[in-house]
């Protein structure tokens, strides 16, 4: 057993040391320094100095109130989208699957920055391809960046282009990992197409949307690139201000630490949250 | 042609109506993204529906280059996503053998933080690395600050840990029986079977660390030390700046990866499909 501890150890550390110091303390330190006063020097212990001012800060509320808006629309729409086109693409009829693959999936390497600067040109007021053939087919256009619903609209619509194929890829594998002679009994009986969908399908793909669903709640709690760049500054006045982007300028324009880490931490409450929800949901049933 | 086989044929056609018009939309932002890159500014910013490539690529690169030394840009980023994708893939599957290979105290402990920790948000930890890379370590703009904080991810370690319990136990046996050292057994016999995992995971830690925007964006504000999506970054929202310098700077770093995904979209799709497994 010496041995052994010893080997394993020296395999360990190196990574350990890393993840000590870049998360683990890190975890620890943006929980106390919430609690501090950070705007005088040396800093010091206040406990409801940040804490207080969260609970009545309306530009937090309005932050929040737009993440979680953006939460319970575009991550239902996503993960459906995700599921038709994992479906769609695993279908023996398809042919050159590959091109409809490379089609869904190719947004998954394309950087935030890339993305954004693209969809700011397709969607502008004047010279925006959107809004061209909108006119064109005889709609009106639509200002994208000076009313909040449209700007909420595309932001929504940009993430969604962007991560619908990454789910699709992590529902795609649960979907080919469910064995054929599962449905071979129902087509057997005759059961149609779409009751063995909904019948056999989604409930074996269960945890797999779960899991979708968490991990997509968890990165779109943290929104930050498309409304920094998109919408410029989480424009128009606030309407797409999410709670990355105020703990951005909390803690990095403004140098409020404290603050920003109180921030932080509302956004892990909610993460916590969600999770213990995963847990429950996928609890084993007795 | 029975009824049968006309059901099946309609079926087809559905499928097939129903998916190249999502697929298209889809293809959209990325082939106006290539257009855009090939127009003028004044073609861009123009009434008229261009749908087609122009010609004046290297003329936009130009412009690029002018508003912001971007080429010295992505020369910080190819440098900075290789060392980054080396290093954390020797330290994960050093961890993930560890985790999946000895029995040790503490083991328990170690994956019990890793796997509690792995659905805090990043935010949680930016305030603190920030502060302590910037003010403590007075690492800000170096190549340092850039590789070593992200290093931190785990995805790896739990990655390599899976790959490496599946090994038959007897792999590694042979060898100790005959008195081969436990580093040349990981070295040489461990990770050589593990190449299709270490690949898949090379490519997606390459593919995050190229992509980051937020780390790099707050450590490496200074022009010199700006990675290549910062400083594109920078560009948009500026009234005067050319825009067909900005999409052909988006097309120098999104094309390499789409020539990658293409070639080893296997590894890719593993790669992603494997956070599902955790």
């Amino acid at each position: 057993m010496r041995t052994q501890n010893a080997t394993a150890y020296r395999f360990l550390t190196p990574y350990l040391l890393i993840f000590a110091i870049f998360w683990i303390w890190p975890i620890i330190s943006s929980f106390i320094i919430s609690f501090q006063a950070t705007r005088t020097v040396p800093w010091r212990f206040a406990p409801a100095f940040n804490w207080g001012r969260l609970i009545g800060d309306p530009a937090f509320y309005n932050a929040l109130k737009n993440t979680l808006l953006i939460l319970v629309i575009q991550v239902p729409v996503m993960i459906a989208l995700a599921i038709v086109m994992a479906v769609l693409l695993n279908s023996p009829l398809l042919k050159a699957r590959g091109l409809y693959r490379f089609a869904f999936f190719a947004p998954v390497v394309v950087g935030e920055v890339a993305y954004s600067a693209v969809f700011r040109l397709m969607f502008s007021l004047d010279f925006g391809i959107v809004n061209k053939l909108l006119e064109s087919v005889g709609l009106a256009k639509i200002d994208w960046f000076s009313n909040v619903t449209p700007a909420m609209a595309l932001i929504m619509i940009a993430v969604t282009w962007r991560w619908a194929g990454y789910n699709a890829i992590i529902i795609l594998a649960g979907l080919q990992s469910i064995p054929e002679d599962v449905y071979e009994a129902a087509t057997l009986d005759r059961v149609s197409r779409v009751k063995q969908f909904f019948h056999i399908t989604l409930p074996l793909l269960k945890p797999v949307i779960v899991f979708c669903a968490v991990l997509s709640i968890i990165g779109t709690m943290q929104l930050f690139t498309e409304p920094f760049l998109i919408t410029e500054r989480g424009g128009p006045g606030g309407g797409t201000e999410t709670l990355g982007l105020l703990l951005y300028r909390q803690g990095f324009r403004s140098l409020n630490f404290g603050y920003a880490s109180a921030v932080a931490y509302t956004m892990a409450g909610l993460a916590i949250a969600i999770t213990l929800v995963q847990l429950w949901l996928m609890r084993e049933p007795k | 042609m029975t009824s049968r086989s006309r059901a099946r044929l309609g079926r087809v056609i559905a499928l097939h109506l129903f998916l190249t018009p999502l697929a298209l939309v889809w293809l959209f932002p990325l082939w106006m993204m290539v257009v855009f890159s090939t127009m003028p500014d004044n073609g861009i910013f123009s009434p008229g529906i261009e749908l087609l490539p122009h010609d004046n690529f290297l003329d936009n690169v130009a412009n690029l280059q002018r508003d912001t030394n971007f080429i010295g840009a992505i020369g910080i980023s190819v440098s900075v996503a290789v060392t980054y994708t080396v290093l954390s893939v020797l330290l994960t599957s050093m961890a993930g053998w560890a985790l999946a290979r000895y029995e040790f105290h503490g083991k328990g402990a170690v994956v019990a933080i890793i796997f509690g920790t792995i659905t805090l948000p990043y935010a949680v930890v930016l305030i603190p690395q920030f502060i302590m890379v910037a003010r403590d370590f007075a690492l800000a703009n170096t190549w340092i600050a850039l590789i070593v904080p992200p290093l931190f991810n785990s995805l790896g370690v739990l990655f390599m840990r899976q790959a490496f319990s599946m090994m038959p136990a007897e792999l590694f046996d042979a060898a100790r029986v005959e008195g081969v050292k436990e580093w040349r057994i990981f070295l040489f016999v461990a990770l050589p079977l593990a190449r299709p995992m270490l690949a898949a995971l090379a490519i997606i830690l390459f593919l995050a660390s190229w992509n980051n925007y937020l780390w790099p964006l707050l450590i490496n504000s200074q022009p010199g030390a700006m990675t290549a999506p910062v400083a594109l970054g920078t560009l948009i929202g500026l009234t005067k700046v050319s825009w067909g310098g900005i999409m052909a700077g988006a097309v120098m770093l999104t094309v390499p990866m789409l020539i990658v995904f293409v070639l080893l979209q296997r590894h890719f799709i593993a790669g992603i499909a494997a956070g599902a497994v955790k």
